[in-house]
């Protein structure tokens, strides 16, 4: 290769390494600021107390959901691996909002209940036709079992 | 490695040849990206089951996936091209990578618009700033700042040396888009076709998928070849095969 080449070969390349370097310290140092949501046990371990509003993702937890007779509003409980909390809630819903479901929810807290304006439902990246999706809805519970058992080690 | 593979590249570095060769393959690469996208197209919207979750819904992914997927694709081609120019100032690299950016732009933005699209029903918002939308969105703008800065120059040549510059800056973005639903908790889904490990996907939803995935490659081949031998006329106006070809268009007529 001849010098000329060799030295812009050398720039490009570099000029390259120091863009990603800049760019990864920046996004690393961001890195606490950048997550899209708190989970419930997060919250409830403090991690959340700077912000006045904030958004809570989990699962809502099947059976929780209790819709108003007079309005819209709606109180459901969502959940991760080790905590819950209760959200309430007065608006429409998405499509996909129902037990089990991923759901983001903007807001704020109000005592240990969660005042939501504004609820997302989050859908998973599995595609699979409803037929075999109930064919397969005993072997999902069992794996669903299974995967409860192996989540849940005793600290 | 065989000797005629450099010779052959080398070959094709010279406008007049990759004028002919692009020329020969655009045509082919355009039927067969119809063809593709119509067969896919009829696989996804009308032989391929509701999703258990989504119903019919879910159908966007055949038009946006693909999209998503050549968004990223054309930047790192883009990049590639960029490189090679950058550094060994071959003016057919300049040019490829010039006139991906357009292309690729058009990739990102309808992969916007039909996630917003999505968005909506699923979700329930057009638009949120998740890592994974918010990163989508730093990809278009590279895109229109690289269209810009090489546009912005009297000189061509000067203009895609600065906007190469600008694109290798940028494809730290890329790794960012495609990672960020592992590292941030995001609104976005996870990804569903792996290249390790099974996809999250029934087959019969895959395959129309994967043909889609094709038909935007190839017509990425037909649109980028169509604007290179453009551009590789405009830029050589005065050069003598473009003259030769002028003349026997001419005769044609």
């Amino acid at each position: 290769m001849n010098p000329t080449r060799k030295r812009r070969l050398i720039i490009v390349t570099s000029v390259v390494v120091a863009a990603a370097i800049a760019i990864g310290l920046t996004v690393f140092a961001l890195q606490q600021n950048m997550n899209y949501l708190f989970t419930p046990s997060q919250v409830q371990g403090g991690q959340a107390t700077q912000y006045k509003t904030f958004r809570l993702g989990g699962m809502v937890k099947a059976g929780s959901i209790q819709r108003a007779s007079d309005s819209l509003k709606v109180s459901f409980i969502v959940v991760d691996a080790a905590g819950a909390m209760p959200v309430e809630y007065t608006g429409i819903l998405p499509d996909l909002f129902r037990d089990n479901q991923s759901v983001i929810a903007s807001g704020r807290m109000d005592g240990a209940r969660f005042i939501a304006t504004e609820v997302l439902a989050k859908h998973d990246e599995t595609y699979m036709p409803k037929e075999l999706k109930d064919a397969m809805a005993k072997a999902h519970e069992n794996r669903k079992i299974d995967e409860a058992a192996a989540k849940d080690p005793s600290p | 490695m065989a000797n005629w593979v450099p010779l052959w590249l080398h070959k094709l570095g010279s406008p007049p040849i990759f004028y002919r060769f692009a020329g020969i393959v655009r045509p082919w690469a355009l039927t067969l990206a119809i063809l593709a996208a119509a067969v896919a197209l009829y696989g996804g919207l009308v032989l391929a089951p509701a999703d258990y979750q989504q119903g019919d819904a879910y159908r966007i992914i055949f038009i946006h996936v693909p999209s998503a997927w050549m968004s990223l694709f054309i930047y790192g081609a883009m990049a590639v091209a960029a490189f090679v120019g950058l550094v060994w100032r071959i003016k057919i690299a300049e040019i490829v990578a010039m006139e991906s950016a357009p292309i690729g732009a058009a990739f990102t933005f309808i992969t916007l618009v039909t996630g917003s699209l999505w968005g909506k029903p699923m979700w329930g918002t057009w638009w949120t700033w998740d890592a994974r939308l918010t990163s989508e969105l730093v990809l278009l703008f590279l895109y229109i700042g690289v269209i810009g800065l090489y546009h912005s120059f009297e000189d061509r040549r000067q203009g895609a040396r600065a906007a190469s510059f600008l694109v290798l800056i940028g494809i730290v973005n890329v790794p960012i888009v495609h990672f960020s639903v592992n590292w941030w908790y995001t609104l976005h889904q996870g990804s569903t076709v792996r290249l390790v490990g099974p996809s999250r996907i029934d087959a019969s939803m895959l395959w129309p998928l994967l043909t889609m995935m094709a038909a935007t490659k190839l017509y990425y081949v037909a649109s980028l070849f169509a604007r290179v031998r453009a551009e590789l006329i405009a830029s050589e106006g005065g050069k003598e095969w473009v003259r030769a070809i002028a003349l026997g268009e001419d005769a044609r007529s």
